[in-house]
């Protein structure tokens, strides 16, 4: 398959989707007219978008970097921690039930306190959650894929008398790493939700998820949708990208997949 | 440099097992006595089956051999030295029954796996995957990527990993176990022809009589619980081919084997 053709294939079809859905939801609310504040058509939204463009982009900046550095941090620490509890007994013994512990927690409901920590203003407490949010997929899903090994594998590279740590580095983590994709993928979109919603208890005023619940109380539905709308691209940018960066650091499990 | 063989007593036999048994979780619930009493010597040069029901042990006295478990009592010698010690001079390599390829690998860096660890230069292991690819006739294959290939192919990948170093000795577990039955008879007579344009040792695991029969100079019959060895059935049965297969002299070892097994219960 050439590479224009493949481009085709991959983003042709969402953007017939975008179009099927936004024309639709255009065309029903101009012949079922609802209330302004059930849902706006998409026109209005746009016209929205473009009236605060100015806030919405601060607020993207601001809610957008709260995100990519708790993202960036929960995953690191999730990754740790699998290879850490996949290379010491102790570790396993020790930090995964603490990483259930903690995972039990409802952990948005955590928001308010962690705001008492850093302070009521402080995007530090955002981060917290996110951070806390995305750790446990993360760690999960790595430490799955670099103990799911084919035992026959492991006794190969002990045959030819590798160590430990050489059958992590070649056997693995390379075993690890659609697993990790995997939870990467799930926690781009975590990671937009974790930082919207604890915005609401507090943090930047002038973050995305302070301007939704503003323009909400003050019935400005327009702007609360436009405020939405900069998530979401945040949450697909992250997400396009977290699928760019697995195609280029494993080529071959497309392959794998293609054949199988 | 890294053609050499590792030294080794070119007199000592390839595998010497003296009275060697193993138990599995000993004091617990679950104990298991998987083998007992195995005294077993294997000539360089020679290529030995082990034939037997589930659980006789075949498997677990390979791993004996390969120094992936250890005895309970008794002594296990490769080569003269204790298996372990010939483990970590890489003095054998295993084929399994899954080829056990890594994805993430193209064909020709499968092969080179064993030479990376061993810390040989990319130049000559280039070379060497290339040799190696030759002797199991995979020589245009050599980039693409293991999922591509048949089992069978997979499997002829595996043997060339394993003798891309030119071990003395080849530990086989049911390595055509998972093949249909013309790509297994395929492989068995590319297995004979490596064997012996090389004449390396091969101690091969297997269920099938007439695998056994078939390739080997020696046929180790085991009895399980707990394994033994039954009987050893010498098979000179010369230079092999097709015809071999329906040699009367085939069928007569074949069924030599058959009353072997039943004899073990």
């Amino acid at each position: 398959m050439n590479a224009a053709k493949a481009l085709q294939r991959s983003w042709l079809p969402p953007v017939v989707a975008a179009v099927v859905l936004f024309g639709g939801w255009e065309a029903l609310l101009a012949v079922i007219r609802p209330d302004g504040f059930v849902l706006p058509p998409p026109s209005k939204i746009g016209g929205a978008v473009v009236q605060n463009f100015d806030a919405i982009v601060t607020a993207t900046g601001v809610t957008g970097f709260i995100i990519v550095t708790g993202l960036l941090a929960g995953v690191a620490v999730g990754a740790a921690f699998a290879l850490l509890v996949t290379a010491f007994r102790a570790a396993d013994e020790t930090l995964t039930p603490l990483a259930v512990a903690i995972n039990a927690v409802p952990i948005i409901a955590l928001a308010p306190i962690f705001n008492a920590w850093f302070g009521i203003l402080s995007p530090r407490s955002n981060q917290a959650v996110v951070v806390v949010l995305v750790f446990f997929p993360v760690f999960v899903n790595t430490a799955r894929g670099l103990t799911q090994v084919e035992p026959s594998q492991i006794e190969l590279m002990e045959s030819y008398g590798a160590g430990k740590w050489r059958i992590m580095r070649e056997v693995r983590i390379p075993n690890a790493m659609p697993f990790f994709f995997t939870a990467l993928k799930l926690a781009t979109s975590l990671a937009v939700i974790a930082a919207i919603v604890a915005e609401y208890f507090g943090g930047r005023q002038d973050a995305l998820g302070n301007l939704i619940t503003n323009s909400a109380g003050l019935t400005r539905y327009d702007d609360a949708w436009a405020a939405v709308l900069a998530g979401s691209l945040v949450g697909i940018g992250l997400y396009a990208l977290a699928v760019l960066i697995e195609r280029l650091v494993m080529p071959w499990y497309f392959v794998a997949r293609r054949s199988a | 440099m890294s053609d050499a063989v590792p030294a080794a007593d070119p007199q000592a036999m390839a595998v010497a097992v003296e009275g060697a048994s193993k138990t599995f979780n000993p004091g617990r619930a679950n104990e298991v006595k998987a083998l007992e009493d195995i005294d077993l010597d294997i000539g360089q040069g020679d290529f030995v089956t082990l034939i037997g029901p589930s659980g006789c042990g075949k498997s677990t006295l390979l791993r004996l051999i390969a120094a992936l478990i250890d005895t309970t009592e008794g002594s296990v010698l490769v080569n003269g030295k204790p298996a372990d010690a010939a483990r970590l001079d890489r003095d054998y390599s295993m084929v399994f029954q899954r080829a056990g390829l890594f994805d993430w690998r193209n064909v020709s860096r499968n092969i080179e796996l064993p030479l990376e660890l061993m810390g040989w230069k990319a130049a000559d292991r280039r070379r060497r995957s290339a040799e190696m690819l030759d002797l199991v006739k995979l020589g245009e294959f050599a980039r693409h990527h293991p999922a591509e290939l048949s089992g069978g192919m997979q499997q002829r990948v595996a043997i060339a990993r394993a003798m891309s170093f030119h071990p003395k000795l080849l530990l086989m577990d049911e390595p055509f176990g998972a093949l249909d039955e013309m790509t297994r008879e395929h492989m068995q007579n590319e297995l004979l022809r490596i064997w012996s344009e090389t004449r390396i040792t091969v101690v091969f695991v297997t269920h099938s009589i007439p695998e056994a029969v078939f390739l080997s100079t020696k046929v180790v019959v085991m009895s399980p619980r707990p394994g033994r060895i039954a009987a050893v059935i010498e098979n000179d049965l010369g230079e092999r081919n097709e015809a071999t297969r329906d040699d009367p002299a085939f069928f007569a070892n074949v069924t030599a084997v058959r009353n072997a097994l039943r004899g073990g219960h």
